[in-house]
Formats: structure tokens, sequence, C-alpha cells
């Protein structure tokens, strides 16, 4: 179990985590969901005694980072899978790893067997692709069998194979009664892949729960309404009390409207429908809408 | 976690990288290059001797502190200083056992060099006087491991301070092979702020004593003898690893 109790960090005037509270629980995968920049990272560094919050606390197991004895055993992290130094092979990587923790040398094989990367363990980790260094990243964090897992955007940059295999390992280690916590900022990615979600944004906690939960309070239920005679059943539903934006496209969206209750009063009024569809929010959108007002770095679409 | 655990884990990472081989094989082929070239062209006039043979040993501890540095600046630059924290989140003890293997490595190559330089020199001139035949000539060779052992310590704690290989070498270079000279050209003072630099201090360690062409000797107005200069240079390299472990304990890794 992981938990952050009122966990801040503040560089100067900036503040990149900002009281935040959570607690991680064994046995599911947790996505950690944010836009790029909220303060992902960071917490996932004083979670593991990188760096030193400014205030609250970050526990395992109900102890900090620095009084796990031989925290390898404990908890398993990957935070940068580039953490390796070029000319040293995969294997000698690992075998320091687990030499600090008073792991056994065969450890190393069988977690180099685990993550596939046996064949290529005496190569030097300089040359490996960012899937292999994925894995063997993996491979570092699971030396210790750690019931305690934390990967910092693991799928970055990876192809779909590689997704796949990580989101299925990933739900596998929890299956086990493992705690896995994931740090993400697709939210479709941690749709598929987590269980539970923690959505920060600037460095605040935005929501904590399961993520379906998340996902039907946050997307958007609309019904897309096209008829010749739009101009008659607007105000019809407007009178109703539901909202109704006109689209481009000479259609009706309809916000807090289920399409029976349209099709009734079209139905009521004479009016003809040449399409009721239920529509869905994409989870972008709603992630977007969620953490709108939170996004470090803002772009302009430009026009 | 023990101590001696910590030493194989640092033993294993700087053994499974290529660069400390190259410095060390770089270190004694240039000193005992340089000794072979001096030896080979000494004569009646500037006799090969003991010191002379040892007057270039500063090159291969330059060599021997960017290693020493490098053993740092590296897991700082690819990241695997914060795997090391992870490992042992005390961070002083993983670094001190760095420190001690680094150390005891340059010990030995300061002595292959030390005993390669008087070694080659003995091949070259058979006749000359290179006889170990007095403590201050024993001082002056097999003394050079203990000034690269705190070399190391010092370059190590410059490592661990800045965290670049390119500001750490580059800190390291200019101080021996600039600083320390250039500080005694100051008029009047220069002189005074010298006898206190720690290179001029580990050099009256070697070199009392020790006259030859070469070398007067050893200064003669150190403020301490050759063991009293030994042990204030390795203060001062110790004092630097002090403040550069407190401040890794408390700075974001």
């Amino acid at each position: 179990m992981i938990e952050a109790i009122g966990l801040t960090k503040r560089y100067g005037t900036t503040v990149a985590v900002d009281d935040l509270s959570f607690t991680i629980a064994p046995g599911r995968v947790t996505g950690f969901l944010g836009p790029n920049g909220a303060g992902k990272s960071t917490t996932m560094r004083m979670i593991l005694g990188l760096d030193r919050p400014t205030s609250g606390k970050a526990l395992i197991d109900g102890k900090s980072y620095a009084q796990l004895d031989r925290p390898l055993r404990t908890v398993g992290a990957l935070l940068d899978a580039k953490w390796v130094h070029p000319n040293r092979s995969a294997k000698a990587h690992l075998q320091w790893l687990a030499k600090s923790n008073g792991l056994p040398d065969r450890r190393v094989g069988e977690v180099l067997d685990m993550v596939g990367l046996t064949a290529v363990a005496k190569r030097r980790a300089g040359g490996f692709s960012l899937g292999m260094s994925q894995r063997l990243g993996i491979a570092g964090a699971l030396l210790g069998d750690p019931q305690v897992l934390l990967f910092d955007e693991p799928v970055n940059g990876l192809d779909p194979e590689g997704i796949l295999w990580i989101r299925q390992f990933m739900q596998s280690l929890a299956a086990e009664g493992r705690t896995v916590l994931v740090s993400s900022h697709l939210l479709s990615e941690m749709a598929v892949t987590a269980q539970d979600l923690v959505v920060i944004g600037k460095g605040k906690i935005i929501s904590q729960g399961s993520t379906t939960e998340f996902i039907e309070k946050a997307t958007e239920n609309s019904v897309l309404v096209r008829s010749p005679h739009l101009s008659k059943l607007g105000p019809l539903l407007v009178d109703k009390g539901y909202t109704v934006r006109n689209d481009d496209d000479g259609a009706l969206t309809v916000v807090g409207a289920t399409s029976d209750q349209i099709g009734d009063i079209a139905g009521a009024n004479g009016v003809v429908l040449h399409e009721l569809s239920p529509q869905r929010g994409s989870l972008e959108q709603a992630f977007m809408q969620l953490t709108g007002d939170s996004v470090e770095y803002h772009a302009e679409i430009g026009k | 976690m023990d101590q001696v655990t910590l030493l194989a884990v640092e033993r294993i990472k700087l053994f499974s990288t290529r660069s400390p081989w190259w410095c060390m094989a770089l270190a004694m082929v240039i000193t005992i290059g340089m000794a072979a070239v001096i030896a080979a062209n000494t004569d009646e006039r500037f006799p090969l001797s003991v010191p002379v043979s040892q007057g270039f040993t500063n090159f291969g501890m330059v060599v021997i502190m960017v290693m020493a540095a490098l053993a740092v600046t590296t897991e700082y630059r690819f990241g695997t200083i914060r795997s090391t924290f992870l490992a042992a989140p005390d961070r002083v003890r993983p670094l001190l056992a760095k420190t001690t293997v680094v150390a005891l490595l340059s010990a030995l190559v300061g002595e292959v060099i030390a005993f390669g330089s008087w070694g080659i020199g003995r091949l070259i001139k058979p006749d000359a006087d290179m006889a170990l035949n007095s403590a201050a000539e024993w001082r002056n060779v097999a003394g050079t491991g203990l000034v690269f052992a705190f070399a190391a310590v010092l370059a190590v704690a410059v490592g661990i301070l800045v965290r670049q290989t390119a500001a750490a070498v580059a800190i390291l270079l200019v101080y021996t092979m600039l600083l320390e000279n250039l500080i005694g050209i100051i008029p009047t003072i220069g002189p005074k702020i010298q006898r206190w630099l720690i290179g001029r201090n580990s050099d009256h360690f070697l070199t009392a004593g020790n006259e030859s062409f070469i070398s007067e000797g050893g200064g003669a107005d150190q403020p301490f003898g050759p063991w009293g200069s030994l042990a204030y240079y390795a203060a001062v390299c110790v004092g630097f690893l002090v403040v550069a472990l407190v401040v890794a304990k408390r700075r974001d890794a």
C-alpha cells in the first residue's frame, strides 16, 4: 500500500506538488493520471525518497522509503528506462542492483527471462531499443520480487505490441496481490489498464476513485438530432430545460436528455426526425474538461 | 545492507564499464613512458636518480583524478545514481563505498606507476644510483600510492558536488595544472598561500629530502614535515568529501 499525506513540493515560488493525499490499494492497477507537468514524476520521486518533500510525507506499507531495509525487496520502480550505463551489459546492470540488496545472482536470470531479454543479456544496454530498455527497467523493478511497484509513463514511445505487453504484465502483477501505481498522461491508455485512478493537475488532486466511475462522471452524455424542422424542435427542447447546441453541419446536440425523451417530444409535436443518436464524449475530451484549467503549458490551437 | 556488499557493488559498477580501464592504462603508459624518455636522456651532468625517475608521477595522478571524477559524474549523467540511491536510500554509505573502491584502485595504480617508473629507469640505466637506501627515497616511490588515493578522494568529492563530467574535470585540471603554480606568482602573499595548497603539500611529502637536478628536495618553507604535509593534504581531501556527502544527502537526487 502506498499512502501520500499532504505531500507538497515547492521549487522556489513554483508549487510542483500541492498538498496531495491519496492511498493506493494493493491488488489493483492504479493509474496516476495528469497532463505533462502536473507533478506525477515529482510525486513518484518523493514516494521513492529521491526528492525531499517540502512538507507532508509518503509511506509505503506504513514506512518512509528511507526506513526500508533492502528497499528493492519491498518496492520496485521504473522511473526512467534510460537510467542505465550505456556501456554496461543488461546482465551487469541487474547484477549490481541484485548484489546491492543481497538478492541471489540467479534472480538476474529469472527476471531477464520474465521480460524476455535473456538472448540479449550480454549486449550493452546503450544499444537497446526503447522497448528493450523499458523491459530492462521492468526487470530491474522486479528483481526483489516486491509487493509495491511504481512505473512512470512505462508505455511512452512504445509500439502497440510493447504497450499491450506492459499492460498485461502490470495487470498480472496486480492480480498477484501487488500494489501497482502507473503514471500516464493518456486517459485512453489508463482506461484499459487501470482499475483505479488518481487524477492530478497542476500538482493538485482532481479526482480519485475507480476508473469506470471517473469515466461515467467525466464523459458528457448527449444526443445528436437531425431533422428538417430543427428550428421548431430546438425551442421545444430548450423549454423542457435541456441544453441545446447548434452544430455547424445543421444538427442539434442535446445535453441532459435521453433519446427516448427527445423522440417523444418530437412525436408529440409532429416533428420529423432523420437521426437521433446518443453520443458518448471521448475520454480525451473528458480529461481535457477536468484538467483544462490545470494544464501547465497551454498551446494555442491557431486558426 | 553491509558495507562489504556495497563495496562489491561499486567494484562491479566500476569494472563493468570501459572508461576506468582506459584511464588506468593511459595513466600508466604516459607516466612510465615519460620516465623512460627521461631516463634515456640522463647523463653525467644530469644523472638519473630515484627522485628523477619519480618526477612525472603527477601526470598519472591527473588522469587518475579524471577516472575518479568520472566514476561519479557518469552515474549522474546516466541516472544510475538514482538507481543506486533507490537500492541504498542512505546515500552516504554507497557513496563512501564508491570512494573507497576508487581510492584503493588509485593507490594501486599509483604504486604501479611509481615502481614502474623506477624499474624502467633501472633497466635503461643499470649503472645509475637507483638504490632505495633511505627512508626519504622509499617515501618518494612507495608514497605515491597514498598521494594518488587522496587525490581520488578529492576528485570523487568534486564529482559529487558538481555532478557534471565537463565541469568536474575542468575544475580538477585547472586547479592541479594551473592554479597551484600560478598562485605562487602573486607578489608577497602568493608564496605564503602556496605553502598551504594541497598539491604543494603532497609534493613535499614525496620529495622532501630527495634532492636532484629537477627538484630541490621539497620546499624548505613548508609548514609541516613530510608526514605532516601528507596528513594536511589528506585532511583537506577528506574534508571536501564530507562536504560532498552532506550535500548529496540533502539535495534531490
